[in-house]
C-alpha cells in the first residue's frame, strides 16, 4: 500500500455494499452462505436450461416412448440409451426436465411474488396513509380473504380465469393465470405490514415537514414513507417467494397449473408418484429433492435476512 | 405591509375521540369530543418572536399544527399577511407556504433517515421549483455553513449526526424555501442542555440576519424568556394572558401564570420559596364550566364557576381573569 486512505473518505457503492452490516451478517452466517448458493446453482442452472440440458422436453418429436421408464445411469432395456436421472413415463430426460420444470417453478414464484408485492405495498399504503373508510374497506377485504387457505383462492381464481378465457389460448395463458393466482391469493400479507409500518411512519415529523411544504401525497407515500417501510416487505417477499414456488408446484400437482407439455417441477411430482409403487422411483425423487432444495434455500435465506435487518436482534 | 404578519382569530380545534360505531350503539355511548383549543386570538407582529407556553395538553402543538396546515381548524380564521389562510384552495396556498415553515421537536423524527442531508435540505428547494441543477446544491452549502455545518456534509446521513446537529439540519431546511415566518414547536426540548443554548443562539442570529418571525412553541420558561419579545399563556386550550415578555416575568397578572412562574427552579440562590404547581390539568374531554383554571385558583369564586372570562387590558397585558378584571389581584 503506497497510498494512505483516509479513513472518512466516500468510497464506491460496491465498497459500501460489502463494508454493510447485511453483508457482514452474511459473511459470518454458514447457513446464509449455504443456503445462499443452493438458491445460486438451482436459479443459475434453470436460467441456462436451454444450454445445460442435454435434451429439450418441450419437443415432443424428440421423445421416443420406448426410452420410458429408463432407471438413472443405466442403459435402457429396448434403445440401450443411458440418462443420468433416468426418464419418465413418455421418455422426458428427468435431468432436462427438472432445469426447464425448475425454470417455471422459479419464474412463476417470482412474477408471482413481485404480483402480490406490488398489489399488497399498493393496498397498504393507501390504507394506512389514508384510514378511514378506505383503510376499513381494504383491511375487511383481507380479513376475509385471510379466513380461507390461500390455496383454495388460488385454486378458486384459476377456475373462475378458465372459465372466461377461450380454450384456444388455455394452454399459453395457463402460466399468466398461475402467476395472478398465486399472487392474488398472497397480497394481503404485504398490506399488513405495509399498513402498520404506515401508519406509524405517516406520524413522524420528517412527513409532517413534506406536508407542511405542501408535497403531494402521492410523493410523500412513494419518496419518503415507501423506503421506510420497504425492510419488512423485503423480508416477507423472500419467504413469500418458497410459499409461491410451493404454491405453484401444489397447484400443478393437483393438476391446474400449467400445461402437461410444460411440466414444472409440481407436474413431474404429480407423475412421478403414480408410479412411485411400482418401482420407479426416480421419476419422484429428483424433481422432489429439487423443490425441496430450493424451498429450503429460499426459506433459510428469507429467515436470515430477517434477523439481519431487525435492528432488535442485533 | 402592514405590521401584523399573522392572526389568528377565533382558532378552535375539536378532536373527535368517540368510540366506534358499534360500540357507541350497543354501549349507549354519545360521540365525545375533546376542544384542544377553544376562541385563541393572538397577533405576531413582523419581527418579533411570539411565545406559546403552557403544561402538556393546553393545545400548544394543536395552534402550532393549524397555523402551518397539518391539522385544520374546526372554527376560526388565520390571517398571514393580510390574507386568509385556505388550505384546500391549491394555487394561493403554494405561493403562501413557501413564507412559512416549521421546525419540529424531535430531530431524529424530523429528518427521514433514508434521504441524503442534502435532499432533505433541498426538498423546499425542488418542491416550490426555487433553483434547478446545480444551483441546488450551491444553496444546500451556502444554507450548511449559515448553520454551521459544512458544505460537504452534503452527502451525509442523518444518522451521522448528533441530535444538536440533526436540528441544525432541520433548521437549514426551513430556512431553504426562504421563510419570512417559522413555527418553532419545542425546538429545543430534545435536546442536551449546552447543545440547547447553542441552537437557541443560532435562531437568533438568523433571525437578525433574514428579518424573520418566530412562533415558539415550548413549556421550557427559561427558553422562551430567553427568546421572545411576547408571550401568549396557554391553559387547556385557552389563551389565559398575553404580555410583553418583561411584563410577564416580572408582574404576571392571571393566577396560572403565577403558579407557572413561582414554580421555575431558583438558580440565583435569592432564598426564595419554590411553590409547586398544584393539581394537574383537568381531562379537556370534560372541562370544568366556567374558567377552566377554577379548580385549582387560589383566587376563585363564584363567578369564576359558571361564566367564562374574556381577556381584558390589565397594565399591559391581556389577562383571561375575573379576579383581575374586578382588581382584586
Amino acid at each position: 500500500m503506497s497510498e494512505k486512505t483516509e479513513p472518512n473518505a466516500p468510497r464506491g457503492w460496491l465498497y459500501r455494499a460489502w463494508d454493510s452490516d447485511v453483508s457482514y451478517s452474511f459473511r459470518t452466517s454458514p447457513v446464509a452462505i449455504s443456503a445462499g448458493l443452493v438458491a445460486v446453482i438451482i436459479i443459475l442452472m434453470a436460467i441456462f436450461a436451454p444450454w445445460l440440458a442435454p435434451y429439450d422436453p418441450y419437443d415432443p418429436s424428440s421423445l421416443d416412448l420406448m426410452d420410458g421408464f429408463t432407471p438413472p445411469m443405466e442403459p435402457n432395456a429396448f434403445t440401450g440409451n443411458v440418462y443420468w436421472l433416468g426418464t419418465d413415463n413418455q421418455g422426458r430426460d428427468i435431468f432436462s426436465t427438472i432445469l426447464y420444470g425448475a425454470r417455471i417453478s422459479l419464474f412463476v414464484g417470482f412474477a408471482a411474488v413481485v404480483f402480490a408485492m406490488v398489489l399488497g405495498i399498493a393496498a397498504g399504503l393507501a390504507a394506512g396513509y389514508r384510514g378511514g373508510w378506505l383503510d376499513s374497506l381494504l383491511m375487511r377485504v383481507a380479513d376475509v380473504q385471510l379466513s380461507f387457505p390461500s390455496i383454495l383462492i388460488a385454486l378458486l381464481i384459476f377456475g373462475v380465469a378458465r372459465g372466461f378465457i377461450p380454450p384456444a389460448y388455455r394452454e399459453t395463458m395457463a402460466i399468466w393465470v398461475l402467476i395472478v393466482a398465486i399472487g392474488l391469493s398472497d397480497w394481503v400479507q404485504y398490506a399488513r405490514v405495509v399498513r402498520g409500518a404506515t401508519m406509524v411512519e405517516k406520524n413522524k415529523e420528517y412527513v409532517q415537514a413534506a406536508r407542511v411544504i405542501g408535497a403531494h401525497p402521492f410523493k410523500i407515500l412513494v419518496r419518503h414513507i415507501l423506503p421506510n417501510v420497504m425492510g419488512p416487505v423485503l423480508v416477507i417477499a423472500t419467504i413469500g417467494l418458497a410459499l409461491a414456488i410451493i404454491a405453484e408446484a401444489t397447484l400443478s400437482f393437483l393438476g391446474v397449473g400449467v400445461p402437461p407439455t410444460q411440466p414444472s417441477l409440481g407436474t413431474l411430482i404429480r407423475i412421478g408418484q403414480q408410479y412411485l409403487f411400482s418401482g420407479e422411483w426416480w421419476i419422484l425423487l429428483f424433481p422432489a429433492v429439487t423443490l425441496l432444495a430450493l424451498a429450503l434455500a429460499v426459506n433459510l435465506l428469507g429467515d436470515w435476512l430477517r434477523d439481519a435487518l431487525n435492528p432488535r436482534l442485533r | 405591509m402592514s405590521d401584523v404578519l399573522l392572526k389568528v382569530e377565533g382558532l378552535t380545534r375539536y378532536f373527535d375521540v368517540s368510540k366506534p360505531w358499534l360500540n357507541r350503539v350497543i354501549e349507549r355511548e354519545d360521540r365525545q369530543f375533546l376542544t384542544a383549543t377553544a376562541d385563541v386570538n393572538f397577533e405576531i407582529r413582523r419581527g418579533e418572536t411570539f411565545a406559546l407556553v403552557g403544561e402538556s395538553g393546553s393545545g400548544k402543538s394543536t395552534i402550532a399544527k393549524m397555523i402551518v396546515g397539518l391539522l385544520e381548524p374546526s372554527a376560526g380564521r388565520i390571517t398571514f399577511d393580510d390574507q386568509e389562510m385556505n388550505f384546500a384552495s391549491g394555487a394561493a396556498m403554494r405561493t403562501l407556504r413557501r413564507r412559512f415553515q416549521m421546525i419540529f421537536q424531535d430531530p431524529y423524527a424530523s429528518l427521514n433517515p433514508r434521504w441524503h442531508v442534502g435532499d432533505i435540505i433541498a426538498e423546499p428547494i425542488r418542491t416550490f421549483g426555487l433553483a434547478s441543477g446545480n444551483a441546488i446544491s450551491r444553496e444546500v452549502g451556502r444554507l450548511l455553513d449559515t448553520v454551521g455545518l459544512s458544505a460537504s456534509d452534503a452527502g451525509k446521513f442523518p444518522h451521522e449526526f448528533s441530535g444538536g446537529q440533526r436540528q441544525r439540519i432541520a433548521i437549514a431546511r426551513a430556512l431553504s424555501s426562504r421563510p419570512e415566518f417559522i413555527v418553532c414547536d419545542e425546538p429545543t426540548s430534545a435536546l442536551d442542555v449546552s447543545v440547547q443554548a447553542q441552537i437557541l443562539n443560532l435562531m437568533r442570529d438568523l433571525q437578525d440576519e433574514f428579518g424573520l418571525t418566530y412562533l415558539l412553541i415550548s413549556h421550557d420558561l427559561s427558553v422562551v424568556r430567553h427568546m421572545s419579545n411576547r408571550i401568549g399563556v396557554l391553559y387547556l386550550g385557552r389563551l389565559v394572558e398575553v404580555a410583553d415578555g418583561k411584563t410577564l416575568f416580572t408582574h404576571p397578572r392571571h393566577p396560572y401564570s403565577r403558579m407557572l412562574l413561582d414554580a421555575v427552579p431558583d438558580l440565583t440562590l435569592s432564598g426564595r420559596r419554590r411553590r409547586q404547581v398544584e393539581g394537574e390539568i383537568p381531562n379537556p374531554i370534560n372541562p370544568p364550566p366556567g374558567c377552566a383554571f377554577h379548580p385549582r385558583c387560589p383566587h376563585a369564586f363564584d363567578r369564576c364557576r359558571q361564566e367564562i372570562p374574556q381577556p381584558v387590558d390589565a397594565d399591559g397585558s391581556l389577562a383571561a381573569c375575573f379576579a383581575v378584571e374586578e382588581g382584586r389581584i
